[in-house]
């Protein structure tokens, strides 16, 4: 070692240092030292399980995949059959997951949000409310919340014979929701894409209003604009098509309804105990953005006379969101990673597909391992969704 | 700080592997302990469960207890592990426990996938479905269309599957980790049918407040010989193991119970003195003291006692001794000879 490397050093003392004095070499050293020992106890580690298992004569590898799954999952988002392959169990799993978790995080950050707001209000009642419903969810286990949801759905719900009919073709009871949804038809597809073509065409609208505003100081009403057009251009292709009424009606046939849309206890119960619990942590979150706001800015913009809604819009929100984001992408993971919980109540997500998977093959540490991978990515995947909102929303110095 | 948590977190995890490895020989390790840790199920009525004094009871229990008494002629040096069905084998292949009594199906990838040796069946079982009365259904063919609550990770969850498909009807599982919250499920109606082998539905039913409204249908769709079992690597310990179930039945076979053990030993029939060890041979062979079969019969009792006295027809199970019989009566209980 020389040490030119060490230009500082070298004008000031012309002397040699050792490279154990040079913190930066020193360090280098430490870290390729380091890297040694992690590799090293890693490869003995890798090495060792194997041989153990080759010993205790455990199949290992991911061949399993490609067998019959041979077992059925209670709901699926896709065709899912018992002669299907695991990897497609899993699939079914990872989906279920993910929408619950999806589903999860926006009941959660809308009914958060409110509550959070409701805890300021200057309504007492409304702001004891708030305050009552956050101390209750906060403070007992999401297990223990789950269980109830589900023993309230299976307890209290009539049998599927006397299920409730509050209005036609929409059934309560002890097999879950079950409603009438309109029968497929061409036209569906065309009003999903004209809606998607709506929002599009309306974020730009929204795009050039904003630039448009910042020029002349002129506002442009882009959001009821892109809602109109999302509402009215589906109902024209509805009624360009003939207008199509038929239902795909429930009916109860032998032992469960058939037809329409069953929302099972299981999701519902998770559903209901995930955004409960996470949004009053939400709600605390959201208080806190809000009240990091100093006073003086609301008293500033209630002096434009600006309504308070639009206080709340333009200055509360923009400014506490900054504050908000990161701990809300904290309960986001939270709740993504709780709706593994799901096994405790019977909802076949991810785990317990895996799970009756692991025990169907023996395949443990692969199974675990595929449970670590999936949850690693749906957690990696929301936290750089809102690190990148979170750096959209970030203060811009103009 | 990084590079000490990182080293520390890698040999913590070296170590949870390296104990994992060198488990040793299991005889060896349960004669240091002292006792035997076993498997049990933990909430099936009349095969692991506590009493209400909190003893564990039932046929899966007095089996390791048997095992117990044959090793350290302490029928007492036993611990329960409560496992669920889906940690049940972990626990055995990792070393936590030294054997599982919890009634497990022996199959053949159990045997050779997860490693593990199962020894002679103590209960020859098969799964049934149970629905309630007022359904009508008299048979599992009419069965189309239903909710079914099934525990996971089972061999009943691919039994169920199969039957509905082999039968060509449409079913909906709810799957429920717990066999205590499925059961719970099943009775307040969130199924139509609750599946399982017939013995634990039995056991639902005797634990349900109103056990008179179920009927179990006739159909038996799976054979499930349930068996202890143990991991591979130790042949002495397995056949021990083998033994001590086999020595309950071979009693039964003998007219030996654990009232008449005693004047038994003074017995002149070849085949008892040799099974008791009045005759030495039978202990040196499995490295056991000679009384261990007397030890078993004396403290745990024979099988049909055992069975009588968990499961049978004159407790709350009402099980009969069915495929559970000598062969000697129509059964398949059959032992080896002790020689």
């Amino acid at each position: 070692m020389k040490p030119e490397a060490s230009p500082a050093a070298a004008n000031t003392h012309e002397t040699k240092v050792p490279f154990w004095r040079d913190s930066e070499k020193r360090s280098i050293v430490i870290q390729i030292v380091a890297l040694i020992i992690v590799t090293g106890v890693s490869y003995y580690l890798f090495t060792n399980t194997q041989a153990n298992l080759a010993r205790q004569s455990i199949a290992t590898g991911f061949g399993f995949l490609e067998k019959e799954a041979s077992f059925e999952i209670g709901e699926s988002l896709i065709t899912y059959s018992a002669a299907d392959s695991y990897a497609k169990a899993l699939l079914v799993g990872a989906l279920n997951t993910l929408k619950v978790a999806f589903i999860g995080i926006i009941l959660t950050t809308i009914i958060g949000t409110l509550i959070g707001i409701a805890r300021l209000s200057s309504n007492w009642l409304l702001s004891k409310l708030a305050a009552t419903f956050i101390e209750v969810m906060q403070n007992i286990p999401v297990l223990l919340q789950l269980f109830f949801w589900y023993a309230i759905f299976y307890e209290s719900f009539p049998s599927p014979r006397q299920a409730l009919n509050p209005i036609k073709g929409v059934f309560l009871c002890n097999r879950g929701f079950i409603f009438a949804v309109p029968e497929a038809h061409s036209a569906h597809t065309v009003m999903g894409w004209l809606f998607v073509l709506a929002l599009i065409v309306g974020w730009f609208i929204n795009r050039w209003g904003h630039k448009r505003q910042n020029l002349t100081g002129q506002p442009f009403p882009a959001g009821r604009i892109t809602v109109a057009a999302a509402i009215l251009l589906p109902a024209f292709a509805w009624l360009a098509y003939g207008a199509p009424t038929a239902m795909d009606m429930p009916a109860l046939r032998g032992f469960n309804f058939q037809g329409g849309v069953t929302i099972s206890p299981e999701f519902a119960a998770l559903l209901l105990g995930l955004v409960l619990y996470t949004s009053a942590f939400v709600a605390e979150i959201v208080r806190a953005g809000i009240q990091s706001i100093g006073r003086g800015q609301i008293e500033a913009a209630m002096a434009i006379a600006l309504k308070p809604s639009k206080v709340l819009q333009l200055v509360i929100l923009p400014q506490a969101l900054r504050v908000i984001i990161p701990p809300l992408t904290s309960q986001m993971l939270n709740l993504t990673k709780n709706s593994s919980l799901a096994i405790a109540i019977g909802y076949a997500d991810f785990v317990a597909v895996a799970n009756t998977t692991i025990n169907q093959t023996g395949q443990a540490i692969e199974g675990v391992a595929l449970i670590m991978v999936v949850y690693l990515f749906f957690s990696l995947s929301t936290s750089i969704f809102m690190n990148w909102y979170n750096k959209r929303m970030a203060l811009v110095e103009r | 700080m990084k590079l000490t948590k990182s080293i520390v977190f890698a040999l913590s995890l070296g170590l949870i592997l390296v104990s994992f490895a060198h488990a040793g020989k299991d005889l060896d390790t349960v004669k240091d302990k002292g006792f035997i840790q076993t498997g049990v199920n933990g909430s099936v009525f009349g095969f692991g469960m506590p009493d209400e004094k909190g003893n564990w009871a039932g046929l899966d229990v007095d089996t390791a207890r048997a095992v117990a008494a044959a090793i350290f002629g302490d029928a007492s040096k036993v611990k329960f592990t409560p496992l669920s069905a889906q940690q049940r084998f972990t626990a055995l292949q990792s070393g936590e426990i030294d054997i599982l009594t919890r009634n497990a199906t022996r199959t053949l990838s159990r045997e050779t996938q997860l490693g593990l040796n199962f020894v002679t069946v103590n209960y020859y079982d098969g799964q049934g479905f149970m629905i309630a009365k007022d359904a009508g259904i008299t048979s599992a063919k009419q069965l189309d269309g239903a909710t079914v609550c099934v525990l996971p990770g089972t061999t009943t969850e691919q039994n169920a599957a199969d039957f509905f498909r082999t039968n060509k009807m449409k079913w909906k599982p709810v799957v429920i980790e717990s066999t205590a919250e499925l059961a719970k499920t099943f009775f307040a109606g969130r199924c139509d049918v609750l599946t399982s082998d017939a013995s634990q539905l039995a056991g639902a039913r005797a634990k349900a407040a109103n056990r008179d409204d179920y009927v179990i249908l006739p159909e038996i769709i799976s054979k499930e010989p349930l068996a202890p079992a143990v991991r591979h690597g130790d042949d002495q310990f397995r056949d021990i193991v083998d033994f001590s179930v086999l020595a309950m039945i071979n009693a039964e076979e003998l007219g030996i119970t654990s009232k008449n053990v005693d004047e038994m030993l003074k017995s002149t029939n070849p085949a008892i003195k040799r099974f008791l060890g009045v005759s030495a041979g039978n202990g040196k062979a499995l490295g056991l003291d000679e009384k261990w079969a007397y030890n078993i019969i004396k403290q745990v009792g024979n099988y049909g006692e055992v069975f009588e006295k968990n499961v049978g027809i004159n407790t709350t199970l009402g099980i009969e001794r069915g495929l559970n019989a000598l062969w000697t009566n129509g059964g398949l209980m059959y032992s080896p000879p002790f020689k």
